[in-house]
């Protein structure tokens, strides 16, 4: 068992995309996770995807301003997973009953609420990015993403200077933005 | 470009890198000014949108490498191919249906399967499918080959490709990419059979990227693969074009693969139209090849893919077989049914005719993967 001070430093860390407690979290929940999905009618692919999900979910919310968890990672992580889960076998009719309710549950459905909207921004953007082709792609994913200086963006892409590189970049951004909101209020 | 000087200004209010009295002014213009500030209102919630997707994206990336660790560790089990488990389920859902089908397609098969083998003999004993074994000696030497090859590939792109993910392979073969947009590759069907625990494919600079075998045919031995890695860089649209034709007797043909830890390219022509037996899905070749190869794609000097290297003859020299590229297209045809990769689209043009050879092998090699797997 983790004292809430431990529990606290990994939601830090886990904001900041630290790698090591990813993997902490991974080793001390992943267990839990795949025996509640394999017990109800899932596979260890399922429950690794499922895991992701919630690792997810998690992530939104540790880096949101307004965080807070009233609960443990554990138990966070087993309520998401089990609402995903069971959303998941709806929509694939399997009729599953999620039993095993030997674990305490907190409600998410608000988060995930949350979670589906980003989500889908997550699916326009990516789409939008897929669309836009090179370099605007990679330009952008350099400068955005990746938060390359643009000094060095203008030498790995063979622009003269940075100021064109920077010309370059605004152009991409305007049909990036175009792709973007195209997509974006059709499913509002 | 008013567009892009706006976009400079909101870019730079949002970093603060505006100094004081041009933050007076531009917050000025904005109050006078509603439509401007709409459309700043818009860009600030915009670059939000990209910021998170870029935090989203590598938060994504790490999930996918610890999984990848913990199931090397063997803390996470997963099956070895996906789509597996879907089968599972339709089994289970429609177990007696199937039990009722089988049982008379089983039937049917024997009877078929006793006049087939009265007409035809064993294909193993005299053909040897290409696929090299690796074995932990020349592991070694690889892998400081490759480690040697990552850091200069490395230095080359300064530090701005994340950490690949790494296997200890157990064989080695060749896979050729059909759609560079979706990212489709071909290689044989006893190449993906190989694979019990993962599957990767290589490029020549040594990173490896998790694929996933979407489609098996074992009775054309094709089997198409679908780069699920993120750290993946989307290739140009491809060179070559997939022929339809079979290929014409006597046709000069070279081929790209992967029979050692880099790409070696072989020639040869097409020396009979047809297979090991006539199998009318292969045609023969005059080249030479060795283990490792299996996979490779076959092609003529426009620029048209004729077919895949899949086996050789044992006991004669130089005579080897390659699936002929029709069947690419109807095993396309199938992986378009299913749901998930019903994306999957190749062109029918070639860029590489009248170039001279070593410019087209410089065009098609960065198409050509090692399929690995453990």
């Amino acid at each position: 068992m983790s004292t809430p001070t431990q529990e606290k430093e990994l939601l830090k860390g886990l904001a900041k995309e630290d790698r090591v407690v990813v993997e902490q979290i991974y080793r001390d929940n992943y267990p839990m996770i795949q025996s509640l999905i394999i017990n109800n009618n899932g596979s260890v692919d399922d429950a690794a995807d499922i895991f992701q999900e919630s690792m997810i979910v998690l992530f939104e919310k540790a880096k949101s301003p307004e965080f807070e968890l009233n609960c443990l990672i554990k138990t966070y992580l087993y309520s998401v997973a089990r609402r995903l889960w069971l959303k998941k076998l709806q929509q694939m009719q399997r009729f599953g009953r999620a039993t095993d309710a030997s674990m305490e549950m907190v409600a998410v459905e608000e988060d995930l609420e949350i979670h589906e909207k980003k989500q889908l921004e997550f699916n326009v953007m990516d789409a939008a990015m897929a669309k836009i082709g090179e370099p605007c792609k990679s330009l952008l994913e350099a400068y955005y993403i990746q938060k390359k200086p643009m000094q060095q963006i203008a030498q790995e892409f063979g622009y003269t200077n940075s100021d064109n590189a920077k010309t370059q970049k605004y152009k991409c951004l305007v049909r990036l933005k175009k792709l973007f909101f195209a997509q974006y209020k059709n499913t509002e | 470009m008013e567009d892009t000087l706006l976009m400079d200004a909101v870019e730079r209010f949002a970093n603060g890198e505006m100094s004081v009295e041009e933050k007076i002014y531009f917050e000025d213009l904005r109050k006078n000014n509603p439509e401007l500030d709409q459309a700043v209102v818009e860009y600030l919630f915009f670059l939000n949108e990209i910021d998170n997707y870029g935090k989203s994206r590598q938060f994504r990336h790490i999930l996918q490498e610890t999984e990848v660790k913990l199931v090397e560790e063997g803390v996470i089990h997963k099956s070895p191919l996906n789509g597996k488990s879907k089968l599972v389920y339709m089994w289970k859902r429609y177990k007696k249906t199937i039990a009722v089908a089988a049982s008379i397609a089983g039937i049917i098969s024997l009877v078929s399967m006793a006049i087939m083998s009265s007409l035809s003999t064993r294909k193993d004993n005299n053909l040897s499918l290409l696929v090299s074994k690796i074995n932990k000696q020349g592991q070694q030497i690889r892998d400081i080959n490759r480690k040697t090859d990552q850091i200069a590939a490395k230095q080359d792109q300064n530090n701005s490709t994340p950490e690949p993910t790494r296997i200890d392979a157990r064989f080695r073969a060749t896979g050729f990419m059909i759609d560079a947009n979706n990212n489709y590759i071909v290689t044989n069907a006893h190449v993906v059979k190989e694979a019990l625990h993962k599957l990767i494919v290589e490029n020549s600079k040594g990173f490896q990227y998790v694929a996933e075998a979407i489609y098996v045919d074992p009775a054309t031995d094709l089997a198409i693969l679908k780069v699920k890695d993120e750290t993946f860089k989307k290739l140009p649209p491809l060179p070559y074009n997939i022929s339809k034709n079979n290929p014409q007797l006597g046709e000069q043909v070279f081929m790209l693969g992967f029979p050692k830890q880099e790409i070696v390219y072989g020639e040869g022509y097409v020396s009979a139209r047809n297979g090991y037996e006539l199998d009318t899905t292969y045609c023969q070749l005059s080249t030479s090849v060795n283990e490792g190869s299996s996979g490779s794609p076959v092609i003529n000097k426009n620029g048209e893919l004729l077919g895949i290297i899949t086996s050789m003859e044992n006991n004669a020299a130089g005579v080897v077989f390659a699936i002929k590229s029709a069947n690419i297209y109807r095993a396309i045809e199938n992986v378009k049914k299913m749901k998930d990769y019903d994306d999957i689209r190749i062109n029918s043009q070639s860029s590489l005719r009248g170039v001279d050879r070593i410019d087209q092998i410089r065009k098609i090699q960065d198409y050509v993967f090692m399929v690995k797997g453990n």
